[in-house]
């Protein structure tokens, strides 16, 4: 997020929330923007291919067909600039390429973006409208803009959208990406990537390659490595050998589950290092019993990039030790293997405490040097960048200058999703989760009451689409893709148009990802979760 | 906001406009006993608990409502205040089970300590119609009793303030006055999402999170505050534990990102920490311990699983890794690190990939 939690909550007149289900995937922003609409009559608009629960609170509901987006952007931008509600200064003093970019979006008239999106006419003019008069406006989205092949270019049209208004770097606006898991921020903040090292200094830049060269003590590989992607199916071309897997459950979590499997029994060496013996567990060799957040400490980064103190409140169950211990252990064990042994400053594996690591953390990643174990321990939460001890922390990113200087206009073309209904798969899937259960459910099927109150999982069906298949008194039916089938009860709602279905991927007896596909983003690399043809059958 | 001078007990508070009673003599660290506020939401007026004298006023007044102006001079506790506060607890207590020693509020109920100022036992009015409400709300997370419900509005200010979805409201007038879920059915059928926020309000056991249930009470735990682990706003919790066991979530309100408020899987989705499926040894396949081939089936003895130490299972890993690493080259292994475990673990994960292993294929599910 380029602003903060609060910032937008307090600040921000209009929002445009896309592809974000916010009330149950990040319910607590969810709750504030409930109460922006209800206490300060603050203006909502959400596009979704779903009703989904927000829609209640919005003046404006575009329900755009799936992987339509860009199309739906570049129509509002053709309506803001046709009326002249662009922020002309800001463009001017802030931005560059502009003209390349009106040039595309000059192609994208009403008419036609309705048709391409299913929006009607009327709601594309009110919509640009309410954005060009309403100022500032917060854009929040999540994985419903970036899980599909062109999720990169969902996302540059979203700041193209909010730099034509002067949003980016203003207090209640900015381009505000919601992240999924607790710590999904802080693990690409740590190199967690396969392109950079932590603090995002590219593996292919040579200053940052002799930085942590004379750092670790060793020479390092500048070639960019394998996305999660790209790894699973490297086993099958013999490219990849043996995974480390900590805490991630590939078989419920990624696209095609049949052919993850495939790959998983293939590889020579899985170890994985988890809480629970997970559906992934019967492909490893090794089991490593790892530590839930209340059994060690340490620091998360959140949604709004702010790092906050984990603290440890049990023992860790049984014989399982703190993640960061077993890693140490493997390493220190690996290089002494190798006959490695250095006497660089940050070459050695042997830390007592995790404030520790955090040093070497502050020593190596600029926009983390200033947040440290003790300003921590002090009570302080800091938000990235934060370069020395006597920064405050950086709450709004961009209100001076962008990072590369000009805020970059880029003109982008709509690109239809990889699979489109036909006659054999007629309708189209969209996965996600839903309020009481977490990614591929290890932790919140084992959680009584969460599994209590949704114990199975559900696809969501419109009622004609019902009606038509004849599933009325049973609910029970068959989803059927290009790559797999599963059995479920339908939710029959108006939640999803006719025409589309919903489904999640907490229950391994039906998870959606048996009938994703496994298409990326060629950019970012992002399974296509978000559009799947398939068809929906009785049982 | 124009400042203001106005006495309270005697003591002349110099402030500003704006304010309740209430707050200036909170700030002023002068004690008003309370029930039906909370400094997080609006305040109601509903209990009288907070009633205070203010010269020239012909009643008493509550203090959480009334607004702080120029001139007024305040006595809150004077013995006509003391005796109405004294009148209110002792009617709230006839119709109250008074059966704190099972009670799990117990030590952290407003009405329990408002009882022991007051010396208010029993209450004076036995012989006065009590409810007996059944306790049955079928939910899995929130215990209902409103035998203990003191009427008092928090948990429906609660829950418009907080989540917003108003699934809380009060049904009926005088006796029959009562608590209800959507539209006076169950917490399940309402628009209910199990936020919790009217539990973290609620000053009696009349909301009360069911599975902390009889497994202790305030003065018993150890509180520590972390981080939520489930999604990305980064809800700072409290830990409630006892006996190494977490037995209740609650929130601080001066977490950053959510100041107090959190979702169902925050407060209520911890137990998962102590399910019985949690791996508590090192396993590895007994053809690693055998020291032979890995084996094509699936189902015979190599295969199975053999708990080890954590030197074994080590040594075992380490050696993997680095003769996989000598015959195929780093390039050929992937680590998959977590978005779910710290900065510090990431970080080492990195570490790993890149130092230990040299290779740059890390990645985790951000794409997923
Ligand atoms: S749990 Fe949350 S949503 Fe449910 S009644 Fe209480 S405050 Fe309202
Ligand atoms: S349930 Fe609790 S918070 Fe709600 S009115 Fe009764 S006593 Fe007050
Ligand atoms: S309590 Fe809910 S909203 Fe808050 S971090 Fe946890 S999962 Fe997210
Ligand atoms: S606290 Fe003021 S009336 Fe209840």
């Amino acid at each position: 997020m380029t602003n903060s939690i609060d910032d937008i909550a307090e600040q921000a007149a209009a929002y445009f929330v896309i592809g974000s289900n916010t009330t149950e995937q990040h319910p607590v922003i969810g709750m504030r923007l409930r109460q922006a609409v209800k206490r300060r009559n603050a203006v909502l608009i959400v596009a979704d291919p779903r009703r989904i629960d927000l829609v209640d609170y919005a003046v404006l509901h575009l329900q755009q067909k799936p992987g339509t987006d860009i199309a739906l952007l570049n129509g509002l931008m053709y309506l803001i600039l046709e009326n002249g509600w662009e922020d002309k200064t800001y463009i001017k003093q802030r931005t560059e390429d502009f003209e390349d970019f009106k040039k595309t979006v000059k192609q994208y008239p009403p008419r036609k973006v309705s048709q391409i999106t299913g929006v009607p006419v009327e709601q594309l003019e009110q919509a640009a409208e309410i954005m060009g008069k309403t100022k500032p406006m917060a854009v929040l989205w999540a994985m419903g803009i970036t899980q599909h092949i062109s999720g990169v270019y969902n996302v540059m049209s979203l700041a193209n959208l909010q730099l034509l208004l002067g949003n980016i770097g203003m207090p209640g606006g900015g381009v505000n990406p919601l992240r999924g898991q607790n710590n999904v921020q802080g693990a690409c903040d740590m190199g967690g990537l396969p392109n950079v090292y932590p603090a995002y200094q590219a593996v292919t830049n040579e200053t940052s390659q002799s930085k942590f060269e004379t750092a670790w003590g060793v020479t390092l590989s500048a070639t960019v490595g394998m996305t999660a992607t790209e790894m699973l199916p490297g086993v099958l071309d013999g490219k990849t050998r043996a995974i480390y897997i900590l805490g991630e459950d590939p078989v419920m979590s990624d696209p095609d589950t049949n052919h993850v499997r495939t790959c998983l029994e293939k590889i020579d060496f899985l170890i994985l290092q988890e809480l629970f013996p997970s559906e992934t567990a019967p492909y490893a060799d090794v089991l490593l019993p790892g530590t839930s957040f209340a059994e060690k400490s340490g620091t998360f980064t959140n949604t709004e990039r702010r790092i906050q103190k984990v603290n440890q409140a049990i023992q860790p169950i049984g014989d399982s030790k703190p993640d960061w211990e077993i890693i140490s252990e493997l390493a220190k064990r690996t290089l002494e293997g190798r006959g490695v042994s250095s006497g660089a400053p940050y070459a050695k594996w042997d830390y007592n405490s995790p404030n520790e690591i955090l040093d070497e953390i502050n020593a190596l990643a600029p926009s983390y040097a200033g947040i440290t174990a003790d300003r921590l321990e002090n009570g302080e939460t800091l938000q990235w960048p934060c370069p020395d001890k006597d920064h405050p922390g950086t709450p709004i990113l961009h209100t001076q200058k962008f990072t590369r200087g000009l805020g970059k206009f880029t003109p982008i073309d709509h690109i239809p999703p990889a699979e489109t209904p036909d006659t054999e798969y007629p309708m189209v899937m969209s996965t996600g989760r839903v309020l009481y259960h977490w990614h591929g459910g290890q932790m919140s099927r084992r959680s009584k009451g969460l599994l209590e109150i949704y114990p199975k999982a559900l696809i969501e069906l419109n009622e004609e689409d019902a009606s038509r298949l004849g599933i009325n008194g049973d609910k029970r039916v068959r989803v059927s893709s290009r790559r797999g089938s599963i059995e479920l009860d339908a939710w029959i709602t108006d939640r999803v148009p006719p025409g589309m279905v919903y489904a999640n991927f907490h229950f391994p007896e039906a998870s959606a990802n048996q009938l994703t596909q496994a298409v990326l983003d060629p950019i970012a690399k992002i399974p296509e979760y978000k559009v799947t043809a398939v068809k929906v059958e009785t049982t | 906001m124009a400042s203001i001078k106005l006495t309270i007990n005697g003591k002349s508070i110099e402030t500003h406009s704006g304010q309740t009673v209430l707050e200036v003599a909170q700030t002023a660290g002068i004690y008003i006993p309370t029930l039906c506020y909370h400094h997080a939401l609006p305040p109601e007026g509903a209990c009288r608990m907070c009633l205070v004298e203010i010269e020239r006023q012909r009643s008493l007044q509550p203090a959480c409502t009334f607004p702080a102006t120029d001139g007024l001079v305040i006595h809150t506790h004077s013995p006509e205040v003391e005796a109405t506060r004294k009148f209110i607890l002792e009617m709230l207590i006839s119709d109250h089970p008074l059966d704190c020693m099972t009670c799990d509020a117990a030590g952290d109920c407003r009405l329990q300590d408002l009882a022991y100022e007051y010396g208010v036992k029993g209450g004076r009015y036995q012989d006065g119609f009590k409810h007996s409400y059944e306790v049955n709300d079928p939910n899995p997370f929130i215990q209902v009793d409103r035998n203990k419900c003191i009427l008092c509005h928090l948990c429906v200010r609660a829950c418009d303030h907080v989540n917003g979805v108003e699934a809380i409201s009060v049904f009926y007038r005088g006796f029959n006055a009562h608590i209800g879920f959507g539209a006076d059915g169950s917490l399940q059928d309402s628009p209910c999402e199990f936020c919790g926020s009217c539990v973290a309000v609620c000053p009696t056991a009349a909301l009360s999170p069911k599975l902390a249930s009889g497994k202790g009470r305030s003065w018993q735990v150890e509180k520590v505050d972390t981080v939520c682990s489930y999604c990305g706003v980064g809800c700072k919790l409290t830990l409630n534990v006892r006996d190494d066991h977490i037995i209740k979530v609650e929130s601080t309100w001066d977490g950053p990102a959510n100041h107090g408020w959190t979702c169902v899987k925050g407060r209520f989705g911890f137990d998962y920490v102590h399910h019985p499926d949690r791996l508590k040894k090192p396993q590895v396949r007994k053809y690693l311990l055998d020291g032979k081939k890995k084996p094509k089936s699936r189902n015979g003895k190599l295969w199975q699983w053999v708990e080890t130490d954590w030197e074994t299972a080590i040594n075992i890993t380490a050696e993997k890794l680095r003769t996989t690493r000598d015959k195929f080259g780093p390039d050929s292994i992937g680590v998959l690190t977590s978005a779910k475990c710290t900065n510090e673990e990431n970080y080492l994960m990195n570490k790993l990939a890149r130092q230990a292993l040299g290779t740059n294929n890390i990645d985790h599910c951000a794409r997923l």
